[in-house]
């Protein structure tokens, strides 16, 4: 047996480190890239009409994009009063009630099989379930394919989350004679709710820049729309017509040969992508080092 | 427990090098073994974990307003005997428990038991403190708040009850309002203590309760125990036996899974009847 030799190991080191770096840096300089590009491209888009002035004919001077602005926020509202309590649910009985029972292994694989379909198939098929039938595309159409999308993120962070949170908070929790349920929404969410508030937002990160799943549901819409009248509906949008949103506006403006329709493409893509970009730092911030065990 | 009588009356020479000191205030008379009413008695306990058997036949009488200490080696299922008093084993549900905890003539163990009704009336406390993520006046008003309706006055009242019999209160009276995970171990302990004892429950199931904690709090809760038997009926799982000796009246020996001895703690320590406990309490092994 003879000993292996130090330079060898020293070449390979040098080898590995300097692979694993420039590949980190190969990633990180494609999204600086990307970011560099939209905040240049896009900044010269907004002002004051982009966000005050609706969609409009390329002919128009002053068009905007605030009809998208408030549709995209609507949808994505829409998607996470019909995504996230299903998923938390969902998320809940995997970690709390199911552990390892057939059910939810099945509830597992499915859902991450969810996670992996190609967004547009999850708009052809709400195009099916409700489209075709109200024979009209439609924001609520819309909600409803980017909340099926969020579910499978939520109830998995949820049941990541959940699982966390150690046994013997739950067993003092039952060991009171709190009853399960009680035991999970009073002590265990609280105790996970850095990890839970984290899934969504990132599940709201995840729709926000969704556009194929749009295009066969709330389709677009040049116009506000907000329901007529003079009552309190006059603030909502009234989501039983096609909905305008950002994504899917971007997808038709930068399709299009109109120089002014592709800038404000770039500043809807600059909004959305910072978009994210705060509510995700917003979120790290708000609960940073929050999580059970390790507050103070 | 004639047996047990008979042996001790026996003069017997002692073997003992490594004596454990026992304080002679804690020692009760073996004749009054009998008169002690028992809060559970245990009888045929077996429990399996899934294929696995952890606990063998144990049979036991937990006397009221007493301190039981269950003391045994490592994996040897003191835990595991006190975490069926109040089935909070079946969270796990590949583990099940066969035999009688017979609590005021009626068997726990049956699937008619409400849980939650038994749970109320044998507290437990864990080896790691766990106060909830929430202030310190609300972590023991949950408890409260789970078995009683109460008005906001009452409330207060009792929390502050609570938390003076698990001697917390001085030290966390002004900042009742405070996360009950600022506090120190030795004081989230306690305050798991006063959450465990504001439901008034009858049984008070601790799990090595001291063992996450320095000396000096280990005290406070040795103290706390001495002071709380009066109103409970205490069973203390530790590896310690000093802290057994101390605090207890009785002390089971478990080792493998079954009860090799029961008895008052002074007899226990200094005249053990099996070569076990005697080979365990003087340090040959364990």
């Amino acid at each position: 047996m003879r000993e292996r030799s130090l330079a060898g190991r020293r070449i390979t080191d040098a080898v590995v480190r300097f692979i694993a770096a420039a590949s980190a840096l190969a990633g990180i300089a494609f999204l600086a890239w990307i970011l560099i590009d939209i905040a240049l491209k896009g900044g010269t888009a907004l002002n004051w009409d982009f966000f005050t002035k609706r969609t409009g004919p390329f002919t128009l001077p002053d068009t905007g994009m605030a009809n998208a602005i408030v549709g995209t926020l609507y949808l994505t509202l829409a998607a996470t009063i019909i995504g996230v309590p299903i998923g938390l649910l969902a998320g809940v009985y995997l970690s709390e009630f199911g552990k390892d029972s057939p059910v939810s292994t099945t509830v597992r694989f499915v859902s991450n099989a969810l996670m992996g379909i190609p967004s547009i198939l999850i708009g052809v098929f709400v195009y099916t379930l409700l489209v075709v039938p109200m024979k009209s595309y439609s924001g609520y159409a819309g909600g409803v394919a980017l909340g099926i999308i969020m579910l499978p993120v939520v109830a998995r962070t949820t049941e990541d989350m959940l699982n966390l949170v150690p046994n013997e908070l739950r067993e003092s929790a039952l060991a009171l004679g709190a009853p399960r349920w009680k035991a999970t929404l009073g002590v265990i969410f609280r105790a996970a709710r850095t990890g839970l508030v984290t899934g969504v937002l990132l599940a709201v990160a995840r729709i926000s820049g969704e556009t194929a799943p749009l295009l066969f549901t709330a389709f677009n819409n040049n116009h506000f729309t907000w329901f007529s009248g003079n009552g309190a509906g006059r603030y909502f949008y009234d989501m039983r017509e096609p909905t305008a949103n950002l994504t899917v506006t971007i997808f038709q403006y930068a399709m299009s040969p109109y120089e002014r329709w592709k800038e404000q493409a770039w500043g809807a893509s600059l909004l959305i992508t910072a978009g994210v970009l705060v509510l995700s730092v917003v979120a790290r911030i708000v609960f940073r080092g929050k999580q059970y065990g390790h507050a103070k | 427990m004639a047996m047990l009588s008979e042996i001790i009356d026996k003069p017997r020479p002692s073997v003992l090098k490594h004596r454990i000191e026992v304080p002679l205030r804690r020692a009760t008379p073996l004749a009054d073994f009998d008169s002690i009413p028992s809060k559970i008695s245990v009888r045929g306990l077996n429990f399996y974990y899934g294929n696995c058997q952890a606990l063998f036949d144990n049979n036991i009488e937990i006397k009221a307003n007493r301190v039981t200490a269950i003391i045994g080696p490592s994996g040897c299922g003191k835990s595991t005997h006190i975490r069926v008093y109040n089935r909070i084993y079946q969270l796990y549900r590949e583990q099940r428990a066969e035999g009688e905890v017979m609590i005021e003539g009626r068997n726990m163990l049956v699937p008619s038991t409400d849980v939650i009704r038994l749970r109320k009336r044998v507290g437990m406390i864990f080896q790691k403190p766990t106060p909830f993520p929430m202030t310190v006046f609300e972590n023991v008003a949950y408890g409260l708040n789970l078995h009683y309706r109460v008005g906001r006055s009452e409330l207060a009242d009792r929390v502050e009850e609570a938390l003076k019999r698990a001697a917390l209160w001085n030290e966390v009276k002004d900042s009742l309002n405070k996360s009950g995970l600022a506090l120190s171990g030795g004081q989230q302990q306690r305050l798991c203590i006063a959450r465990a004892i504001a439901v008034e429950p009858d049984v008070l199931c601790m799990d090595e309760p001291a063992s996450a904690l320095d000396p000096a709090a280990t005290t406070k809760i040795e103290d706390l125990m001495e002071s709380l038997k009066s109103s409970y009926t205490i069973v203390l799982v530790t590896h310690n036996m000093q802290q057994a000796a101390r605090v207890s009246d009785f002390t089971a020996f478990f080792y493998e899974g079954r009860i090799i001895e029961f008895g008052p703690t002074p007899q226990l320590f200094t005249k053990p009847r099996e070569k076990q406990t005697e080979d365990y309490i003087t340090g040959r092994f364990g």
